[in-house]
């Protein structure tokens, strides 16, 4: 885990000592709207429908049982008692009252957490792999990456009011599970020709209204290079990017109208510039630096034990709730006999990725007995257990049955995204949330949705695409239509390393006509598919959108339904 | 043909509390719908809205469309009626959990 050092801490309490003063000069009259909300936006406050929503930064989605303690305590004494983890693998409390905030800020600055970044035209709050320094197929862990493009981004003064605000992702392993073609600039760590780690460098990826998927630039950047390379990046976005219309001022927006070729061309001649400027690569940082960094995430001294446990096999063996949890939400561990646990934030029938005071506690404790002390929120909007001796499990998925977090559905088509939606944002416009409900409630926790398997649904509540529909392998977008709720439907979307954005299939549904037609595409998969070895997304491909769409409009079915 | 004109009201969110809040006949803050004052034509429609220019007191006013058969002004757009209530998945919070 990273840890502040004197400056960080400084900075932080220079913060939010810097934002009370300006909240008290709101209320006391002595700055306007305009002038405070730009003030407030940069330090993740947001007035949405009902209240006033506060964005805390989850930097890489890595936090220690501390600091989810303390995520807890903000649910508990200035909200409403639970908060909501996000795509973007940070948390928003729904209900802060604006003569709390400086409080609720000092409080996290306590445990080295803070909201700086969280919205504004400026680099936002770095995400990554959330099986970071776990997971069996990484080439290195990618969050010293990420701190240090923290570091080098927070406050960065030129690039403080970019023509948009501006998403990284890094992943270290091969199978993305970062998303990073559809992020402003997606890195993943690839191999050089001498074996050495580097990075596969993605430029000009997004959902939103135009939806994009990431152009390389680069297929192999020596790692000394990327702070040089990410400024040249910036730097030609920076000084070309629109400004005269939000709906076009994406840096994809900038790459898919000048061309691969010609971006490519400036960003490497502004590369250039950046390795000559003052005698050297102007912010490459030092082997010191980038050592120290490292070492807050060197890999835990995990004891080498048997790859097989015979106290899990026992329990597998007896317990059915146990053997299927162990098949969804436990994954390979880079060390023999440990797993990487997903604790679903997605009980049947809840809204995806909320957690109350009392689980954020549970699972700050559940951490320290089994997971080191260490946690990881998902883009997904799960909580990651990453270090969990095999032997543990069956007393984990116990406790975790206790807290209502023993959901095994992790992939299936009850582990749906949803972004708050209508329900609480103020630019939504439809609902997400109970879609996500109703869906979730059709399919249960039993053996219909683990016979379907892996299966992604993905649901916005506007074109901005929080809930990342593009990428779903189902996407479900929220829209107005002649006043009242619609939902257009994609399908075909895949975030991973084989990256596609979904395509629409026809006119949008009513908000009661989704569920069951989300059933109806599963029983055509079903009835469609080669073997339950070929996932939905696999069927699609081979089998094209038409048998699939026929079964979403099924006529006669909604009729009977009407 | 113009449109007829849709009776009005104006809402904005509480500076402090950032709630839902309505403008009253008297230029006040009320969170009664029952109480916020309805305009019956265009020119009404903007001396409402100019009235609730006070950023001391609430954040982003504006004008929405509401039908008047009833006890209290009823919003015809359903992102009005939901910050009428609250979340709709959660009917322990916001308005909605006051009556």
């Amino acid at each position: 885990m990273y840890r502040y050092d004197e400056f960080d801490a400084d900075y932080v309490a220079a913060r939010v000592a810097q934002f009370r003063d300006q909240t008290r000069r709101r209320i006391d009259g002595k700055l306007t709207e305009d002038e405070y909300k730009p003030l407030r936006l940069q330090n993740g406050l947001y007035l949405q429908l009902h209240a006033y929503m506060l964005r805390v930064a989850i930097p890489y989605g890595t936090l220690s049982a501390r600091q989810m303690r303390a995520l807890a305590e903000v649910a508990e004494r200035w909200d409403r008692g639970y908060g909501h983890f996000t795509t973007r693998q940070n948390i928003q409390f729904n209900w802060t009252k604006l003569k709390d905030v400086g409080d609720i800020l000092e409080h996290l600055a306590g445990v080295e957490m803070h909201a700086i970044q969280t919205s504004g035209n400026c680099i936002r709050n770095v995400t990554a792999d959330h099986f970071a320094g776990a997971a069996a197929d990484e080439i290195e862990d990618p969050r010293p990456t990420a701190e240090l493009i923290r570091q080098w981004s927070t406050a960065h003064p030129e690039f403080a009011f970019l023509p948009r605000k501006f998403k990284i992702a890094v992943t270290g392993a091969p199978n993305d599970r970062a998303v990073t073609r559809a992020h402003d600039i997606g890195l993943r760590m690839v191999r050089g020709p001498s074996g050495e780690p580097g990075y596969e460098v993605i430029v000009g990826g997004g959902l939103g209204r135009t939806p994009m998927i990431g152009k390389t630039l680069r297929h192999f950047l020596p790692k000394a290079h990327l702070l040089p390379y990410l400024e040249a990046i910036l730097r030609v976005y920076n000084l070309h990017g629109r400004r005269d219309n939000k709906y076009k001022a994406r840096i994809k927006i900038l790459v898919h109208e000048t061309g691969e070729a010609e971006i490519r061309k400036e960003v490497e001649a502004e590369f250039e510039r950046r390795l000559e400027a003052f005698g050297g690569p102007e912010v490459a940082p030092d082997a010191a630096e980038m050592a120290r960094i490292e070492a807050y995430f060197a890999p835990p001294a995990l004891d080498r034990r048997p790859a097989v446990s015979s106290r899990e096999d026992a329990a597998k063996a007896v317990d059915p709730a146990f053997a299927a949890w162990l098949e969804r939400n436990v994954k390979p561990h880079r060390v023999p006999g440990h797993g990487i646990v997903t604790v679903s934030l997605k009980a049947i029938g809840e809204a995806p990725g909320d957690a109350s005071a009392a689980q954020m506690r549970a699972l700050a404790d559940l951490a320290d007995r089994y997971s080191l002390g260490e946690l990881r929120i998902s883009h997904e909007q799960n909580v990651i257990l990453p270090h969990v001796r095999r032997d543990d499990l069956p007393q984990l998925h116990a406790a975790l049955l206790r807290d209502g977090l023993a959901t095994a559905n992790a992939g299936l088509i009850t582990d749906i995204i949803a972004c708050p939606g209508l329900d609480y944002c103020a630019l939504a416009t439809a609902r997400s949330i109970p879609i996500a409900q109703d869906i979730a409630r059709r399919f249960g926790d039993g053996e219909r949705a683990r016979a379907i398997g892996d299966m992604q649904i993905k649901i916005s509540g506007c074109i901005n695409a929080c809930g990342h529909h593009h990428v779903g392998h189902v996407g479900i977008l929220g829209l107005e239509k002649a006043g009242v709720e619609s939902y257009q439907i994609t399908l075909g979307g895949d975030a991973t390393e084989t990256a596609a954005i979904g395509e629409r299939v026809g006119p949008g549904l009513a908000a009661e006509e989704v569920g069951p037609a989300m059933e109806r595409l599963a029983d055509a998969y079903l009835a469609l598919r080669k073997g339950s070895e070929e996932r939905f997304l696999d069927a699609l491909r081979r089998l094209g959108p038409a048998p699939f769409k026929a079964a979403i409009y099924d006529e006669a079915a909604r009729a009977d339904a009407a | 043909m113009p449109k007829p004109f849709v009776p009005k009201i104006v809402s904005a969110n509480d500076l402090m509390e950032g709630d839902v809040v309505y403008l009253d006949a008297a230029a006040g803050w009320t969170r009664d719908l029952a109480a916020a004052a309805v305009a019956h034509d265009p020119e009404a429609a903007e001396t409402l809205l100019a009235r609730a220019d006070q950023p001391g007191r609430v954040v982003g006013p504006y004008l929405a469309d509401v039908a008047t058969d009833g006890a209290a002004p009823r919003p015809l757009h359903y992102r009005e009626i939901f910050r009428t209530r609250g979340p709709s998945n959660r009917p322990d919070l916001g308005r909605q959990a006051e009556s």
